[in-house]
């Protein structure tokens, strides 16, 4: 079986991130990039299957600039057996609709039984390029789950819902994605750090692609900054910070 | 006047969707409302009275009997015919695990573009244009759709206020089932826990627990100062992951947005994942025994003390007060 994992990279939710205030665009300087977490969990998915059943074939997939082929790295060390990179200067900025067309062209490319992705990313939590994909391609999706049990003859999982959970399945070839209710991803050991060097990453071009220039597309047109929040009041409760605390809500009509 | 879809969720048992009320007050702040429902049976009299009350001029009732048993495609199927029906300004789904990814595909079918997780709306001379709250509230983002449909995913429990009430008028089809790229659903289990306390998205009051509580037994503590309050209850990712509480009670990068008017979080360190959730309520109160936890930072009122004394005591004044 062959599984695409979708990987982003994306500023380090642990800092402050910027945007730039004059394109709305992620300012890409002001913060360390990360693998996304989720897709960490997205790639441990699939290295299990991988771990149990030795024919499995998993490939890291990833849209970005030049450094994001330090996520494709990770991924490889993580344990993936190879890399691509859809890289070109005029994915530069790119929405949700151009991104999704041309990780569906890519994949076509590519091939797969099972495509691996997070539910959200943490930087645009748009959550809406794996559905995409899944449309361009006329494949089911089983999005947001929280288990999945993927086999030769189809995927199953269990989706969380609005008011509870359902269980899901489609046939193969099939696009899922995957909730933080997965299990967190392995650390690459040292021997994965030296065979992920050897591993190979192709890169593709839009040109490479073909994929046409999307007709419509979301674009920002104002970027306001919102002053931060100035810390209030902090007592050591000596005994009485209860009661202060309580006259403070009943002040504030907050009860 | 031009005409606004919106996708109303239904849920298996029948019942219509609390995100319905902000989607139509989102929809008749950029034109007439279209309510677009999908549903295994025609819709009753008094869901199509409901909608008209919630401001939805137009209902466009589509029945199939692929809607409980398949997921998301005959959502998409209904809006994509709607779309061709109705020639709308825009169509708008709830932020929702299903509204997301009906919007995602309907885009794609019909040239359109998301806006997505949108928290307010409104028309700038005909062109929808749809703000964003970024990064936990630190920026405040507008865009537009250049050269195709708006399709804007709506953050639920941010659209405050209703439509004004119409008498909705219904428009019924029968949609063939799809049967291509299907993903089946085989069951539905439901939350249990029908709980009375309010919706932690579009609560006034807050009341959060973290991994500091440390059981979850003792994770009630947090439930009682909830109920003192008439709060509904949140938690932090560590909280979810220790198994104290449902993880759709998370607030955070990863959970829920809220924007209550009092927030109070117990033995959360405030790490910045989860200030991104709440740091735009109007009030903050954070009781924490370490005094250099990050969450007093945004802390209008902090206690730098234990929340097993501090908690209990709380409650009794509260208590006291309201009575
Ligand atoms: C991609 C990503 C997404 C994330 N998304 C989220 C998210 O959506 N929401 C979220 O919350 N986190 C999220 N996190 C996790 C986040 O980084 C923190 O790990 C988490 O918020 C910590 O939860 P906590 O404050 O409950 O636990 P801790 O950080 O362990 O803090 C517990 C606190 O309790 C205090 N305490 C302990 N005992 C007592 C006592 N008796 N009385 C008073 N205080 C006490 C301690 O002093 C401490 O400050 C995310 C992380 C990543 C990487």
């Amino acid at each position: 079986m062959k599984i695409v994992v979708l990987v982003k990279q994306v500023p380090d939710t642990a800092e402050e991130r910027k945007l730039d205030p004059a394109t709305g665009q992620l300012d890409r300087e002001s913060t360390d990039l990360v693998v996304d977490e989720i897709n960490e969990r997205a790639l441990e998915t699939a290295l299990r299957i991988k771990d149990t059943n030795k024919g499995t074939e998993v490939v890291a997939m990833t849209m970005g600039p030049d450094q994001a082929t330090q996520s494709l790295r990770k991924a490889l060390s993580m344990g993936a057996d190879s890399g691509v990179h859809v890289v070109d200067d005029s994915l530069s900025g790119a929405d949700t609709g151009r991104t999704a067309a041309t990780l569906a062209a890519a994949l076509r490319s590519t091939g797969f039984d099972v495509v691996v992705a997070g539910n959200e990313s943490t930087d645009g939590r748009a959550g809406v390029v794996p559905a995409m994909i899944a449309e361009h391609l006329q494949l089911p999706l089983l999005g947001s789950l929280i288990s999945a049990e993927i086999a030769d003859d189809g995927v199953r999982g269990v989706r969380q819902g609005e008011g509870g959970t359902l269980n899901v399945r489609a046939g193969l070839p099939a696009v899922l994605t995957v909730t933080e209710r997965f299990p967190e991803a392995r650390f690459p050991n040292f021997k994965g750090i030296l065979t992920a060097k050897r591993k190979p990453v192709i890169t593709l071009s839009v040109a490479d692609l073909g994929v046409a220039a999307t007709p419509s597309r979301s674009v920002v047109i104002s970027t306001a900054e919102r002053p931060p929040r100035a810390a209030g009041r902090k007592l050591i409760d000596d005994g009485d910070a209860a009661s202060e605390l309580a006259e403070f809500l009943v002040a504030n009509r907050l009860v | 006047m031009t005409n606004i879809l919106t996708l109303i969720e239904v849920s298996h048992r029948g019942g219509i969707a609390a995100s319905a009320r902000g989607l139509l007050a989102a929809a008749a702040t950029l034109g007439s409302p279209v309510a677009v429902v999908v549903s295994a049976a025609p819709l009753a009299d008094d869901d199509v009275a409901r909608l008209g009350e919630l401001g939805a001029v137009k209902v466009y009732s589509a029945v199939t009997a692929a809607a409980g048993s398949v997921l998301v495609a005959p959502a998409v199927d209904a809006l994509s015919r709607a779309v061709d029906a109705y020639r709308p300004a825009a169509v708008l789904t709830a932020n929702s695990v299903d509204g997301r990814e009906a919007a995602a595909r309907l885009a794609v079918r019909v040239g359109g573009s998301v806006l997505a997780d949108v928290v307010r709306v409104r028309s700038d001379n005909g062109t929808v244009v749809a703000q964003h709250s970024v990064f936990g509230g630190a920026y405040t983002v507008e865009s537009v759709v250049e050269g195709g449909l708006p399709v804007l995913t709506i953050r639920q429990g941010a659209i405050e206020g209703e439509a004004p009430a119409a008498t909705a008028e219904v428009d019924t089809v029968s949609l063939e089932a799809t049967t291509d790229a299907a993903t089946v659903i085989d069951q539905f289990n439901d939350d249990v826990a029908v709980s009375v306390r309010p919706e932690l998205r579009t609560a006034a009051t807050v009341v959060s627990g973290g991994r500091g509580l440390g059981s979850s037994e003792n994770f009630v503590l947090v439930e009682q100062l909830a109920d003192a309050l008439g709060a509904a209850i949140g938690a932090s990712r560590a909280a979810v992951d220790a198994g104290y509480i449902a993880q759709t009670a998370q607030v955070g990068q990863t959970g829920v947005s809220v924007s209550p008017q009092l927030y109070i979080a117990l033995g959360i360190s405030g790490a910045i994942q989860h200030r991104a959730g709440m740091q735009t309520a109007k009030t903050i109160v954070a009781i924490n025994k370490d005094e250099d936890a990050p969450i007093f930072e945004v802390a209008d009122f902090g206690i730098v003390g234990d929340i097993f004394t501090v908690v209990p005591k709380l409650i009794e004044a509260v208590k006291a007060r309201s009575n």
